[in-house]
């Protein structure tokens, strides 16, 4: 299974709800068009909710940063949502865990945007 | 007779596609070898940076280079061994992904990822040209039947 991206809004907010793998090719790809397609049309605060992500490599990871930083560039915002453990154990070790504004509820994430 | 290692072998083409059917020959191996489901994940995880590394940066996708995967189950370690065809790299001169200053670049991470799961990881150039990367894992010894009280049971069972 590689990546099923859900796209919801509540308010301004866009949620991506990320179900399958980020990994090196298809998924990476799939996550980045989805969040150029929002920039693309001006909506920049975005929470992506990694809850569903069974499976993310480094290249997975490396495209969160990518988006990051796009976003942020864009003048916009993108904060993570419901972050497995493993994902967690892999922002850690590459001390991305405080670059990232992480949420363990959804409420509070949308609320952060206010 | 049991032999001292057991040696398992597989080429790839140098396709992404490809990587899952090395990830999943990992995981029948580390379960056969007997490592708990967390470092079964991470050791999946480790060989699959290490084959994606030789298919994009070593063969650079060349469909005429292949990569060359080999397990070896040893009594004390399980060791991986990743060759690709491509021009070598020193990994000394790699960026380090912990400098705050490359904090925030998209790619660069994977040697990181293996070297953390992984008890060893070396890289060595072939003879015959590419890259061999060889990683291992220590294996955790199987309980004996001692640990496992078993020879109390035994000895209870004798008793009863």
């Amino acid at each position: 299974m590689q990546l099923e991206i859900r796209e919801r809004a509540v308010g301004e907010v866009v949620i991506l709800d990320l179900i399958g793998k980020i990994t090196i090719g298809e998924g990476s790809v799939q996550l980045r068009d989805a969040v150029s397609n929002l920039l693309d049309a001006g909506r920049n605060r975005i929470i992506l909710n990694l809850g569903g992500v069974i499976y993310v490599d480094s290249s997975g990871i490396g495209e969160l940063v990518s988006r990051y930083t796009t976003t942020k560039n864009a003048g916009g915002r993108l904060k993570l949502l419901n972050l497995p453990k493993k994902i967690k154990d892999l922002l850690m070790i590459t001390k991305l865990l405080t670059v990232f504004e992480i949420y363990e509820e959804e409420e509070a994430a949308v609320n952060s945007f206010m | 007779m049991m032999l001292a290692e057991n040696v398992v072998e597989l080429t790839i083409a140098s396709q992404l596609e490809y990587i899952d059917l090395v990830t999943t020959l990992t995981d029948n191996i580390t379960s056969m070898v007997g490592f708990d489901d967390e470092t079964a994940y991470w050791i999946n995880m480790a060989v699959r940076e290490s084959v994606a590394n030789a298919v994009e940066h070593g063969n650079k996708y060349d469909p005429q280079k292949s990569v060359d995967i080999r397990f070896t189950i040893g009594v004390d370690a399980l060791r991986v061994s990743i060759r690709d065809y491509g021009d070598g790299f020193d990994p000394q001169t790699l960026p380090d992904p912990l400098d705050p200053n490359n904090l925030l670049n998209p790619a660069g991470r994977g040697i990181l990822y293996m070297r953390t799961f992984m008890d060893a990881v070396e890289y060595a150039s072939h003879p015959e040209g590419g890259m061999v990367v060889t990683m291992s894992k220590r294996r955790t010894p199987r309980p004996s039947p001692q640990d496992l009280g078993e020879g109390d049971h035994n000895h209870d069972a004798v008793g009863n």
